[in-house]
């Protein structure tokens, strides 16, 4: 007989949680499903499409392939921490401005994987932000716009120094 | 998929990991940075009774220097690999072999040690392993013992780790001043290399006065092209290196797969060698 659950705590978009999982538990079914963080989706089965990404400890990460369990004592940030209050996320902000998106889809996981590459690269070339986003994938196939907004981005968080 | 329920066990030594690898017996498995076990178990291709989690071991993580080596922890992530001041200094075909694997998210998470000790034929860094003769620690129930790259790779997902034993490091030989360069071909973002070859060489007077050549994905185990290595020593134009790399195929036994044929894969192997000598050799 397996053990049932084990207990973490882990901190999600700010908040401290402390939940009895199933070791199984992927971290993005543990954030839909036991925080009602459903803005972090699942888009495939294979590690392929980026959609369900978040950072912990301010690294991008799929949440499909990682353990909710393996979150104990980490930092977590989903799409829905990323704004101040009502002040959107320059990221999203832009996003919106160069219409980054069609169905929407993969937008939570671009806007992660974006902040994320404008963190550690604040002004990076469209070859670099084309490689950045290599771990998304945009069904619609957008890439053109979702590449201006991380440009427009990278524009606004510099301006905003 | 959710994957089938199992025993977590977190080990916070590699001796808790020994012993919660002896309790669990051959069905326990090791977590690592889980880029490549947490597919498997989504898929549910393996059905392990416990997972022992070796991701937060802090013996494991982290690059050191052991005199003329270069010892990257089992557990160190590609992240870390690649931002590594001394790697890029001394190990430099490591550097960029890793900069190729996968994406920004799974090179975050998946580690070394993990690639290394799934040992899928396709991967990136088998190939440098074997052709830096890496030396792979491996701590088991009777202590550690150390083995070569040529006998670390046994098959297709097999390595010289057992299922009671843990990967610890890898050590590198330090190529300081050698050239280096990794040439992967593969048709769409993140994917698996169809082909990939990794070359370091050294340069003495425009001219290659050694070479280390690895080769992925043209059988089940990352192959060394020894003939290569020694056909180029002397060679100083890009011609001359094509003519030593025409021997990239020899005693090769290439497969056929939805990628590619025979010939193909063969074909890919002289041709990628020969792009990732000539750049490794600063020659164009």
């Amino acid at each position: 007989m397996h053990q049932i659950h084990q207990e973490i705590t882990v901190t999600v978009d700010g908040i401290s949680y402390e939940r009895a999982v199933e070791p199984r538990t992927l971290l993005v079914h543990f954030l839909r499903e036991d925080l009602g963080k459903v803005g972090t989706v699942v888009g495939c089965d294979t590690s392929n499409c980026g959609a369900c990404t978040v950072l912990v400890n301010g690294q991008s990460t799929k949440s499909c392939s990682m353990l909710a369990v393996q979150a104990d004592g980490a930092e977590v940030t989903t799409i829905q921490g990323v704004s101040d209050g009502n002040e959107w996320h320059p990221v999203q902000s832009a996003f919106k401005e160069c219409h980054g998106l069609q169905c929407g889809y993969c937008t939570p996981g671009m806007v992660m994987s974006s902040i994320d590459l404008l963190n550690e690269n604040p002004n990076p070339s469209e070859e670099e932000i084309r490689e950045g986003l290599e771990g998304n994938l945009c069904r619609c196939t957008g890439y053109h716009n979702i590449v201006k907004s991380v440009q427009r981005a990278a524009e606004m968080m510099e301006g905003a120094k | 998929m959710i994957p089938i329920a199992f025993d977590y066990k977190k080990a916070t030594s590699v001796d808790e990991a020994l012993a919660a690898l002896a309790a669990g017996g051959e069905d326990a498995k090791i977590l690592g940075g889980g880029q490549s076990l947490l597919p498997v178990l989504r898929l549910r291709l393996n059905a392990p009774s416990v997972v022992v989690d070796c991701s937060t071991i802090d013996e494991l993580k982290g690059v050191c220097e052991d005199g003329n080596k270069v010892v990257v922890g089992a557990g160190t992530t590609h992240y870390d690999v690649i931002k590594n001041p001394m790697v890029n200094q001394s190990v430099s075909l490591l550097a960029k072999a890793t900069a190729s694997v996968a994406d920004p998210q799974i090179r975050h998470r998946g580690t070394l040690g993990g690639a290394l000790a799934h040992a899928d034929p396709r991967a990136d860094q088998p190939p440098v392993a074997i052709a830096l003769d890496a030396e792979f620690s491996i701590a088991g129930p009777g202590g550690r013992r150390t083995v070569s790259a040529a006998d670390f790779f046994i098959g297709p997902f097999e390595t010289a780790v057992g299922p009671d034993e843990i990967l610890v490091s890898v050590a590198f030989p330090k190529l300081d001043g050698w050239g280096s360069h990794y040439e992967k071909f593969n048709r769409t973002a993140q994917a698996w290399s169809i082909v990939g070859a990794a070359a370091a060489v050294r340069m003495d007077g425009g001219k290659i006065a050694e070479a280390r050549i690895g080769l992925t994905n043209v059988g089940g185990t990352p192959h060394r092209a020894t003939t290569v290595e020694q056909a180029l020593v002397g060679a100083s134009s890009i011609a001359e290196v094509e003519a030593a790399c025409a021997h990239a195929s020899d005693g090769l036994e290439a497969f056929a797969d939805d990628d590619a044929d025979v010939d193909y894969r063969t074909h890919l192997a002289r041709v990628l060698t020969a792009r990732a000598v000539a750049k490794a050799a600063g020659l164009s």
